[in-house]
């Protein structure tokens, strides 16, 4: 595996190092490493089982790393979890508000498992709304919001103790086109203004933009890493769908093509 | 790319050592949060409430002939068999809601709900036990108003008793709440509350002091009152009653705090995803 050349004095965001899982025999993750950058938007690409939610499980202590290492900006996430994860920001893929209480309950919420006192959590409620565009809203019940504000929610919530990764799973599901690209954009901005590593996983190929980084994840191993040129280039195909069906062997893309 | 430069050049700090300022906002912010479910969510108060009060009003009212209660302690006057399963049955409103919450912590892993709770930087045991609590304060709570509606049963206990059930409650809901902890982490046929029902509930409600003292169990069957006094439950259940009328039952404090220790210990590591239940079933879908 050719890893993309960066600066190797410069602490990944992410890196996961030769992580295999397994429930009983079936093998989840194969020997799968892959970094994230600071300040990088990195699409996780992968159908639908292979192994993205595993992945995301491990890495935010869900499940216990049994083969393999995980360090978020040089912290052990087995050994340090406490330093690991207070870096770390996470948007779910099931939903993880509480819809019966407001906006506003569900971040304090939050803010108290980082252990942020209210006043201080007040300000950071303030800024990160204020980020996601849904100022106005902080008092409504959650179970008012479109599925596209919940996300935006989510993502205001993910960023709110100030983490410098973040982790996506699956975050534009069940949304319409134009809620897919605000949320594509405003995480992509978060990258570039803030300086924040992103790992986006998806299964959705047309996600991954030009200028970001792709992971490749199939059937539990990765079968490429680098930027999408790269990987593009290397694999011979003329754009990331054709590199992906070469890397796969092909036989999935219609079911990419279909969980569109 | 000058964000790049800044963020290298940042000290990695760290960031994860909490005050204990900071590990009692955790607490209050889980305590709270569970708050703030229990009044937006008045059908699950108003269901955990009818099944003591069915007790109450129809079995206690049948048995009441048939059961005569002698005068045992803490009791001073013959009582009426429904003021004698009056504290049994506010400890199986603790048993049902321990149960019942933490198979939602075990079984509900991959919710979003445990997830956000389970991502939080501060050590899991402080956040199990924190949830753990939270979720005792909601059974005393309901343990509260199954007295109030109690009262006009003619279930008077002396005014005191009420301050004084309190740290009584505290502690039963714990040992409860950590006891179902570690039986769902541990027994993997227990997935559902109709396994839970039949195997933990049922059996330890029945083999104890909740529904008959147990000098009467003694005279029926020996074995089955050993049983009994060797049932964590029991002791709960005198605790609250001899509490319940401003009295200590010495022996049921040492045996349900020493039994909140262990359970709650054993919870914690059983508790340990890298041996859930999630790992055994094949893992998630995606």
């Amino acid at each position: 595996m050719v890893m993309k050349p960066f600066d190797p004095n410069q602490t990944p965001a992410l890196e996961v190092d030769r992580v295999s899982h397994r429930y009983g025999a079936r093998v989840a993750l194969n020997d799968v490493s892959l970094t994230v950058r600071p300040s990088s938007f990195t699409v996780l690409l992968g159908l639908n089982g292979a192994g993205k939610s595993t992945l995301f499980s491990l890495i935010t202590r869900l499940y216990a790393i049994r083969s393999g290492q995980i360090r978020i900006f040089g912290h052990d996430v087995a050994s340090e979890p406490g330093a690991a994860l207070s870096n770390l920001g996470v948007v779910f893929q099931s939903r993880a508000l509480d819809i019966d209480i407001s906006v506003r309950q569900n971040l304090m919420y939050h803010a108290a498992l980082h252990g942020i006192a209210s006043k201080r959590a007040n300000e950071l409620i303030a800024e990160v709304l204020d980020r996601v565009s849904m100022a106005d809203r902080s008092t409504d019940r959650v179970g008012n919001l479109s599925i596209g504000q919940m996300r935006r929610i989510e993502i205001a919530r993910a960023l709110l103790h100030r983490p410098r990764l973040l982790l996506l799973d699956e975050p534009t599901v069940g949304l319409d086109i134009k809620a897919r690209a605000d949320i594509l954009d405003h995480v992509r901005r978060l990258s570039i203004d803030d300086g924040i590593g992103v790992l986006w996983a998806t299964h959705l190929i047309d996600e991954a933009g030009a200028g970001d980084d792709v992971v490749v994840l199939h059937k539990g191993s990765v079968l490429a890493h680098g930027p999408v040129g790269d990987v593009v280039g290397r694999s011979g195909g003329a754009d990331l769908r054709e590199a992906f069906n070469r890397l796969t062997g092909g036989a999935d893309l219609g079911e990419l093509e279909t969980a569109r | 790319m000058t964000a790049i430069v800044q963020i290298t050049d940042q000290k990695v700090t760290d960031r994860h050592r909490f005050s204990l300022a900071q590990y009692f906002i955790c607490l209050k912010g889980i305590v709270w949060r569970e708050a703030l479910r229990f009044i937006h969510q008045r059908e699950r108060f108003i269901s955990a409430l009818v099944r003591p009060l069915v007790w109450l009003f129809i079995f206690a009212a049948g048995f009441r002939q048939v059961l005569g209660v002698s005068i045992i302690p803490p009791y001073e006057t013959y009582v009426l068999y429904e003021v004698y399963i009056a504290p049994g049955l506010i400890a199986m409103i603790q048993l049902f809601n321990g149960m019942q919450s933490s198979l939602t912590m075990v079984y509900d892993r991959e919710t979003g709900g445990m997830r956000t709770l389970l991502v939080s930087p501060f050590p899991r045991w402080w956040l199990l036990t924190s949830k753990l609590l939270a979720g005792t304060l909601v059974s005393v709570l309901q343990a509260y108003a199954f007295l109030l509606i109690a009262w006009f049963w003619e279930i008077e206990p002396p005014h005191l008793g009420y301050l004084a059930l309190l740290p009584a409650l505290l502690l039963s809901g714990f040992m409860l709440g950590a006891l179902g902890m570690l039986i769902s982490s541990l027994i993997k046929q227990l997935e559902n509350f109709a396994g839970v029902m039949n195997f933990v509930i049922f059996p330890m409600f029945f083999a104890s002091s909740a529904l008959y003292p147990l000098w009467r169990v003694k005279e029926s069957s020996p074995l089955l009152y050993y049983i009994c006094e060797l049932n964590p439950f029991t002791h709960a259940t005198e605790l609250i009653r001899f509490a319940l009328y401003e009295q200590v039952a010495w022996v049921s404090l040492a045996v349900v705090v020493g039994c909140t220790v262990v359970f709650l210990f054993g919870a914690i590591l059983a508790y340990d995803p890298g041996r859930g239940f999630l790992a055994r079933r094949g893992g998630p879908a995606g």
